[in-house]
């Protein structure tokens, strides 16, 4: 693809640098359209400039209308028609191309792909890796880590308004819809981090509203889900142990969980595993200290609209707080 | 500003100057402050729609302007989003209902159509009065609202739960929903009197593949009107009823569906683009026929693909929501009717270019709006591929590269050919003739500023920037691109300052234009310029598809119509072949004072259920007051004549 | 026709109004972020002072009356008084008010608790939701004009929208004016 020269193409949130067999097909239709189009708008702008450029006369006053007879108009007939039957053909091949695309993706839907469920929140995304065994059901928010060639099923709704399901280097987006359970297909062939973004105008804070899927290997993987199942590390330090009494006692609990603890609130993302994520603030900010402790302090200064309040804490209870949470691996 | 008074009549015979007087006194609109909203006459109607769109497009453009400095750099903080939200949202609104609509379909119907199909007034013209008035006081009630910290802020088409009673807190969209219901209502009203117009008050001798392929364009958005608002009339009037009545269409809870409102609304909102581009095709066919000098190419085909056009245009609503999680087949049959619409179009395209090739072509300002479309909107039309197929739609859907589809399409399909028409019938409107210097200016200002705004919108959408956001991080690469199109938006606003000046210099002081300049076919440059507030002196009959270039020497001309009385010729559907004549109505103020008691029922309805109930008395009163049935004086002359046919 | 002049005049009044209801405020500063800490004693505040006719600021802000409703259910007020109807805390909706039904002692429930079961949120949530929280509270006895009141929630229906709910009249109504430091 001439566009994947092109600087920010090789990008982690593009369409045009596809990781995964979704993608690729998609970007194999593009092509096909792009090329064909940019032949056909080629053709036919040139055919019109060059009808104007012979045709044209400057009179200063407007000619007397030609006449015209269906003899004379024979040629044009003739090239209109052939232009129309080229058109159709032409349409016919894309067309073609996008049914065979549909079905490519259509079909990769094996019995064996892992179920994750994600559930659109304002202005966050809540993941769930659905186990038979409940105990094993990790609930996470925001990175979605999944094994490097493995099929993969993202089911999802929403449990408000309408957002969108879209990491377009790995797929197309899906709609998460209230009173709908919409599914799609994905498979990352590529580690890394692969960026994705809500695509469905969702309120205050749509523009905010990011995720990571992280492809790692089936080891890792299978290491990552099994210590996010894991109940959170209780505090070992003073600090640590003081944090935890912030957390407990302010407004934290009101709408957090930390499994282990008794705050069991589901209003806002799990933090049972917090420090262990590479980014806060539903992929906006890089999970460092420093970013954390503004968060909690003032996310509205970040993040106008969204549902976290500020918390007015003193600096001894943020530094003890963030040790905390810090530990939350 | 612009006056209807009876241009200088060249070589009239003392005759027809004294018939003119006549006429003149018949048909004269109201003086005065209270006579300015009695006026019934179409041109009067046509240009008050004319200047009201226009000024919605202009406010819509200077919105844009403010989103394009919040998204010159990344995380800026110029607009709040709550700000953002708002001026995106009443962009589009008033884009897409307040200026596209309105002009593109009605004012060019009621200005044009019937000087086009020679009759003296359009049909229902008190009617045409109403609509209007409901337009102005919708766009009113929304601008209002805006100034008011209430501009609609859920996007243009609002799409529910967020815009419902549960998380769209205060009366934002309630004001985007009855905004709706007044700009459909008047279009509702212009479709239904384009029809009877272009049915029954034609010149004799125009028979159906006679009508100008302009009149053929407004007619097809005039069917397409009456059976795609409905659509968007249900959505909007249910999102009302759920936000201030409790009905539970749209919640999931208890079994209503969010889906429901994309399906009613998209019902609608596919039409609507095309609502707005055929007009824009009619307009390119009326300005490639009289550039070229010669019969537009393809006439049966290019009428056949535009009522091909607002056929299909009805089958393809579903592509918007191709994300949402739809069967395989439904993919698969809108992806193909999406593709397939665009057979007819590439007919037309076809069409222009080889009446182009095989005329005469003399470039002046209005074609080079019409070239500019051709660049622009075929861009469009290959990037609408692109987003018909639903995998790559999968990929562009919600992001910068459908951003730039539409406006490729809207701007290219429609601002382009309309320039290209204010040029072209500036000289009609007002007697004078705009500058063709300051006309290519603003044209290649315009052209080259079109492609710098919105040609990287196409580029940044593929690198990932979605719509509708309000800022974006700094290191996604998407930063120069924003960059150059906020650049861009200064070159397009220079172009439309240099439109607007051209416009308003040239209405003083430009040259005398006389009743043809153009030397152009259709019988609205058989008239004056300005067109008196008679239409024609004498009502003419027609021989051709062109009735100036294919009249005969001794083409007649209608006469034994009441001249004491706002007479009209009616004339037969398919051979139009005279039948019967009637009376327009006098100028009257009740279509003024119904559009207020109607737009009072509207706005009270916003804050309270009873609005409508209460609100329905005015109504009632006023409506009933302009109905009230009056004797013409000509009815008692004509129920003494005996009617003979042959 | 002459209905038209004040019905015009109100719609104007209404759309004006808008200025206030469609208020937005998303920071509170740090004033409105202070952790509520009961009814001061007195107007010294770190931050600023605190007005106590704050609450005409959220009573007359449809957006703060709706976080308020999504902070009825987040913070679990569901749990005890129902969607206003009572459970085994009192009913909200009525016109039967233990503790006053003015703003202020609504704030003072709320941030100090009181006997028999409502917790005390005092150092838990910030002062501006509990300013929401009450201008919620007081929607749902009809207190609220209905433009300004949340309408139908997203959820099963379990009573009116609180713009559809008849206003109630609780006995202290017409309050004589408060001198701050001396009992009623």
């Amino acid at each position: 693809m001439i566009l994947a020269a092109v600087p920010g193409f090789q990008g982690n949130q593009t369409a045009l640098n596809p990781v995964g067999p979704g993608a690729a097909h998609i970007e194999f239709e593009f092509s096909l359209i792009f090329w064909i189009t940019t032949a056909v708008y080629c053709i036919v702008l040139l055919v019109l400039v060059i009808a104007v450029a012979r045709k044209r006369h400057s009179f200063e006053a407007m000619p007397e209308p030609l006449t015209t007879t269906p003899e004379s108009d024979r040629i044009a007939k003739r090239s209109v028609g052939a232009a129309m039957i080229a058109t159709v053909i032409l349409l016919f091949i894309m067309l073609v191309g996008s049914f065979e695309t549909s079905r490519a993706l259509g079909s990769m839907n094996p019995e064996n792909a892992l179920t994750i469920d994600v559930y659109g929140h304002q202005w966050w995304w809540e993941v769930q890796y659905p186990n038979d065994e409940a105990y094993k059901t990790v609930v996470t928010a925001n990175e979605i880590h999944l094994p490097v060639g493995v099929p993969i099923r993202i089911h999802g709704t929403s449990r408000d308004v309408i957002h969108s399901f879209w990491a377009p280097n790995v797929q197309g987006k899906r709609d998460l819809m209230p009173g709908y359970e919409t599914e799609i297909m994905m498979q990352i062939d590529q580690p890394g981090a692969w960026r994705g973004q809500c695509a469905e105008y969702c309120g205050e804070q749509h523009a905010h509203m990011s995720f990571y899927m992280v492809a790692e290997t089936k080891d890792q993987f299978a290491k990552w889900l099994n210590d996010q199942a894991q109940s959170s590390v209780s505090p070992s330090t003073p600090e640590t142990a003081r944090g935890q009494q912030v957390f407990l006692t302010h407004a934290c609990v009101l709408c957090h969980t930390i499994r282990g603890t008794p705050a069991g609130s589901r209003v806002g993302p799990d933090l049972t595993h917090v420090a262990s994520r590479t980014t806060i603030a539903a992929g906006e900010l890089p999970n460092t200290v420093g970013n954390l402790g503004g968060w909690i302090l003032n996310a509205q200064g970040i993040k106008p609209g969204c549902r976290m309040p500020p918390n007015q804490l003193s600096g001894s209870e943020l530094q003890d707080l963030l040790a905390y949470l810090e530990t939350l691996k | 500003m612009i006056t209807t008074s009876v241009g200088c009549q060249t070589e009239l015979t003392d005759a027809e100057r004294l018939q003119a007087a006549q006429l003149d006194r018949v048909w004269q609109e109201p003086a005065g402050f209270i006579g300015w909203f009695k006026a019934v006459h179409h041109t009067t109607i046509g240009r008050r729609y004319f200047f009201t769109a226009l000024l919605f497009f202009l406010l819509a453009g200077l919105l844009a302007g403010a989103m394009r400095l919040q998204l010159a750099f990344p995380e800026a903080h110029f607009l709040s989003n709550d700000k953002y939200n708002q001026i995106f949202t009443m962009h589009g609104s008033t884009m897409m209902f307040l200026f596209a609509v309105p002009m593109m379909f009605e004012t060019f119907s009621v200005y044009l159509v019937p000087l086009m199909v020679g009759t003296r007034n359009i049909a229902f013209p008190r009617l045409n009065a109403y609509s209007y008035y409901l337009y102005a006081f919708g766009g009113l009630m929304f601008y209002i609202a805006f100034v008011c910290n209430t501009g609609a802020d859920r996007g243009w088409f609002s799409y529910v739960p967020l815009a419902g009673p549960d998380y769209g807190p205060g009366k934002r969209p309630d004001f985007w929903a009855q905004l709706i219901t007044f700009t459909e209502v008047s279009a509702l009203a212009v479709a239904v009197e384009t029809i009877v117009t272009v049915f029954r008050l034609r010149a004799p001798g125009m028979s159906l593949n006679r009508i100008p392929i302009f009149v053929w364009g407004q007619v097809v958005v005039a069917f397409m009107v009456i059976f795609a608002l409905p659509g968007v009339v249900l959505s909007s009037t249910m999102l009302l009823l759920d936000r201030t009545c409790s009905t539970q269409f749209f919640n999931p809870a208890v079994g209503g569906d969010v889906l429901l409102f994309q399906h009613l609304f998209w019902w609608f909102g596919h039409p609507e683009v095309y609502l707005i581009f055929i007009p824009g095709t009619a307009i390119v066919s009326t300005i490639v026929t009289t550039f070229s000098r010669r019969h537009v190419f393809g006439y049966l085909v290019l009428v056949l693909a535009m009522v091909a056009t607002g056929f299909m245009a009805f089958g393809l609503w579903v592509h918007h929501m191709f994300a949402t999680g739809i069967p395989q087949i439904a993919e698969s049959y809108f992806t193909a009717a999406s593709m397939m619409i665009a057979i007819p179009t590439g007919a037309q395209i076809f069409c222009w270019i080889a009446t182009m090739a095989t005329g005469k072509v003399v470039l002046r300002t209005p074609l080079w709006w019409v070239i500019g479309f051709f660049f622009v909107f075929v861009m469009g039309g290959m990037t609408g591929i692109f987003v018909a197929s639903v995998p790559v739609d999968l990929q562009v859907h919600d992001t910068y590269f459908v951003v730039a589809h539409f406006h490729y399409v809207l701007i290219g399909g429609a601002v382009f050919p309309l320039f290209g028409a204010i040029t072209y019938w500036f000289p009609k409107l007002t007697g004078r003739m705009m500058s063709e210097k300051l006309g290519q200016l603003s044209f290649w200002l315009f052209f080259v500023g079109f492609n710098v705004t919105f040609f990287p919108m196409h580029l940044v959408g593929l690198r990932g920037m979605p719509r509708r956001v309000y800022t974006y991080p700094p290191n996604m690469g998407w930063t120069q691109l924003n960059q150059i199109e906020s650049l861009g938006y200064i070159l397009l606003f220079l172009s439309v300052c240099i439109l607007l000046w051209n416009m308003f210099k040239s209405a003083r002081s430009g040259a005398i234009a006389g009743p043809n300049p153009w030397n152009a076919g259709t019988l609205e440059w058989a008239t004056t310029s300005p067109p008196p507030c008679y239409n024609f002196l004498h009502l003419p009959t027609v021989n051709g598809r062109e009735a100036i270039w294919d009249a005969t020497p001794n083409q007649p001309v209608v006469v034994g119509l009441d001249e004491d009385a706002r007479s009209f010729l009616t004339t037969r559907t398919l051979d139009a072949e005279p039948d019967g004549r009637d009376e327009f109505p006098s100028p009257s103020i009740w279509p003024f004072l119904a559009a207020v008691a109607t737009s009072l029922a509207f706005i009270g309805s916003i804050f309270t259920p009873w609005g409508i109930t209460i609100g329905a008395i005015p109504v009632a009163i006023t409506m009933i007051a302009w109905f009230w049935p009056k004797r013409q004086p000509a009815e008692r002359r004509r129920a003494r004549e005996i009617w003979q046919s042959e | 026709m002459r209905a038209a002049i004040p019905i015009l005049v109100l719609s104007a009044a209404l759309a004006l109004n808008g200025c206030k209801r469609e208020q937005r405020v998303f920071d509170p500063g740090s004033s409105g972020s202070q952790v509520a800490n009961g009814v001061p004693l007195n107007e010294v505040h770190a931050g600023g002072p605190v007005s106590l006719s704050d609450a005409s600021k959220y009573e007359g802000s449809a957006y703060a009356v709706g976080e308020g409703k999504r902070l009825y259910e987040a913070y679990n007020c569901v749990g005890c008084h129902a969607h206003g109807g009572g459970a085994i805390g009192p009913a909200l909706m009525d016109s039967q008010w233990i503790y006053g039904s003015r703003p202020e002692q609504i704030y003072s429930d709320i941030v100090q608790g009181r006997p028999n079961g409502m917790p005390s949120y005092a150092g838990k949530i910030p002062d501006y939701q509990v300013w929401e929280l009450v201008a919620y509270v007081r929607s749902m006895s009809g207190q609220l004009p209905s433009d300004v009141a949340p309408s139908r929630s997203d959820e099963m229906p379990v009573k009116k929208a609180e713009q559809a709910q008849p206003k109630e009249h609780p006995a202290d109504e017409n309050p004589q004016p408060v001198q701050q430091g001396r009992p009623q």
